[in-house]
């Protein structure tokens, strides 16, 4: 099969999933919703429950959560191809614990500076983000020859266990409910209420994917090793460049929205090479539309499981994700 | 006859010193008896002599031992303690999670009111043998029968019952009232990230703030969830339809206008009945949650705000 024949395929095959979970996602929740009055025009959108369950507080959590399913599933391929490690995901290079860390300090501190109809939370976890960012930019290009995975991972890993000692202490010291509050934050939770910090989001997550498209040939080669990919022309300093800052602008704001949200970005790239191979041309879009089906199922569950109640959805893909891809892992060998 | 004299004198003096002897005997034992009494008395005072060096762990019963005139006898308090305004030059031991045991040791307390999760604490201080006060929060009624409890163990259980009772007469006073109007379906908000609708946390339908507001004469919405908090999602919120929000802040707003303004937050969901009227009351202030002898205020401030109409 040519690869364009296959992408074709695979991207129908991939894409069908997501469709038929975003189309039937909003119509389940804990309360049960007539479709016909929720659509209704002729009802006052005031008087309209049925209407303002779908719009308000459904349909957000399902667009949040195929957003940032996806943006976690993209960022784990190509992180993983980048530093040419398995083990790696979006949380690897310190990036999320940089945007916890600044959720932590704007919960902790009572920050109240929103803007553009975002609240302070989401900003300052995004701020965080860019400034961990940074960071391990800096230190990995500090070295004269490019940039260098290895310092990278390392000085991720580190700045990771450096930032949530920083949390820890942070919730230490807030008062009672917010230290709550801040441990919630870090279940995940996409029952963000509007649109707004989805649309806040969006820019950087489009970016993100721009850049996502025209790097799958530059991550097979560089999976071959560095030497390998700049033998066959790929400027090897700009692919990892490039793919360092659009995986972690979009786990920035992946995490800013929806709290750092586990397990996809490990699982769902995984669970795609085990279904698809390892061309990254159709591993990429496949992880896409798998981690944003899968993050919007998980969160079905985690709002139905235990109704009225509700399970944070880092729980739900923490426990179905582990033992779904242990399973795979030993059916494979 | 004399002689019959003499011999009958003879057992009389006989019956004489029988009867000072058994005359001195009972003094003997009187005394003894009285001696016995006496001690055991002072042992039983000495024993049971209300502590005098208190160190209180939870804000709560600390306000509790201050309202019932146990104030002075209290030396130390947690880090979170911030009423009455005595409170604040003690020194501060630690709090729930951090209990500072080398300092709550050094003060040489001879009660310490912890926490009921605080077990690794207790067995430390049974260790040192200082006497426990275990508390726990619980419902409205365990308010008051903790300050009895509290009186019993202080020596003011006078000044114990009448707070006791009048934080039950006032609540008493609030459910008559409130019995005689409608009682309006609440939702009864204690968290929620400000300016947005997310992590909503209300009472569920168990603990004291949910007696509280049942007492002030609102349904709870979430009276059938056997919780004491729960996570409101605004699906839940809109599914549940209250027809009056109540939210109690605590500690992060100051102004009215602030609070006026977090009303607002909830006007994404036109639906819910106390968005559509107009009904959301945020009451702002310092220990509204706190579980102690201001109950019966924060009731009856509740009790207002469900009354008040736009």
């Amino acid at each position: 099969m040519s690869l364009r024949r296959r992408l074709v395929f695979v991207t129908g095959a991939f894409g069908l999933v997501p469709l038929v979970v975003l189309l039937w996602a909003p119509t389940v929740g804990s309360t049960p919703v007539s479709l016909a009055r929720a659509f209704d025009r002729r009802i006052p959108w005031a008087d309209n429950v049925d209407a303002q369950i779908f719009f308000v507080a459904r349909l957000p959590r399902v667009l949040a959560g195929s957003l940032i399913g996806a943006a976690l599933a993209a960022a784990g391929v190509v992180l993983q191809a980048m530093l040419r490690n398995p083990l790696a995901t979006p949380f690897t290079l310190g990036v999320s614990a940089g945007a916890a860390l600044g959720a932590m300090l704007a919960i902790a501190w009572r920050l109240d500076v929103g803007a553009v109809g975002v609240s302070s939370v989401p900003i300052a976890s995004f701020l965080g983000s860019l400034v961990a960012m940074a960071i391990v930019y800096g230190l990995a290009s500090s070295q004269r020859r490019g940039l260098s995975t290895n310092v990278l991972l390392l000085a991720g890993v580190t700045l990771n266990s450096f930032f949530s000692a920083l949390i820890l202490f942070v919730q230490y010291l807030a008062d009672f409910a917010e230290s709550y509050r801040t441990v919630r934050w870090l279940m995940g939770d996409l029952d963000i209420g509007s649109y707004r910090p989805i649309l806040a989001a969006l820019p950087f997550t489009v970016a993100a994917f721009a850049v996502f498209a025209i790097l799958p040939r530059a991550l097979n080669l560089l999976t071959m090793g560095e030497d390998v990919a700049a033998s066959r022309g790929v400027d090897v300093g700009r692919a990892q460049r490039w793919a360092f800052f659009s995986a972690s602008l979009a786990t920035g704001a992946a995490v800013s929205l929806g709290g750092p949200v586990g397990f996809i970005g490990i699982v769902v790239p995984h669970l795609v090479r085990l279904m698809v191979g390892s061309d990254h041309r159709v591993v990429l879009p496949a992880a896409t539309l798998f981690g944003a089906a899968f993050l919007v199922m998980c969160d079905v569950l985690a709002r139905t499981v235990m109704a009225p109640v509700e399970v944070p959805v880092g729980v739900i893909t923490a426990l179905i994700g582990g033992p779904f891809f242990l399973w795979l892992l030993v059916r494979q060998s | 006859m004399n002689t019959k004299g003499t011999k009958m004198n003879t057992k009389a003096t006989k019956m004489d010193t029988k009867a000072t002897k058994s005359r001195g005997r009972s003094w003997l034992s009187l005394l003894s008896l009285f001696v016995i009494f006496v001690s055991s008395f002072v042992i039983f005072v000495s024993a049971f002599q209300a502590p005098q060096r208190i160190v209180s762990l939870v804000p709560a019963v600390t306000e509790m031992l201050f309202a019932i005139g146990a104030g002075p006898q209290v030396v130390a308090v947690s880090s979170y303690d911030r009423e009455p305004p005595e409170v604040r030059t003690l020194p501060r031991v630690g709090a729930l999670l951090d209990p500072d045991v080398e300092r709550i040791l050094s003060i040489r307390p001879d009660l310490v009111i912890t926490y009921g999760s605080q077990t690794d604490l207790q067995q430390q201080l049974e260790r040192a043998s200082i006497a426990l006060f275990d508390y726990r929060h619980a419902g409205l009624a365990d308010i008051t029968s903790t300050i009895r409890r509290l009186g019993g163990v202080t020596g003011h259980a006078a000044q114990a019952e009448r707070t006791a009772g009048s934080i039950e007469d006032r609540l008493a006073e609030v459910r008559a009232k409130a019995a005689a109007g409608l009682r309006p379906r609440t939702l009864l908000v204690f968290g929620r990230e400000r300016g947005a609708l997310r992590n909503i946390y209300a009472s569920g339908g168990r603990g004291f703030l949910h007696d509280m507001l049942e007492a002030a004469g609102g349904i709870n919405v979430f009276a059938d969830v056997a919780r004491e908090s729960v996570q409101a999602t605004t699906e839940l919120v809109l599914a549940r339809a209250p027809d009056v929000i109540l939210e109690v802040r605590s500690a992060d707003i100051e102004s009215d206008a602030e609070a006026s303004r977090e009303a607002q937050s909830w006007s994404p969901l036109a639906s819910v009945p106390a968005v559509r009227n107009r009904r959301v009351m945020v009451l702002t202030g310092q220990g509204l949650t706190v579980p102690g002898p201001r109950v019966a205020e924060v009731v009856e401030r509740m009790f207002q705000a469900l009354r008040r109409t736009p």
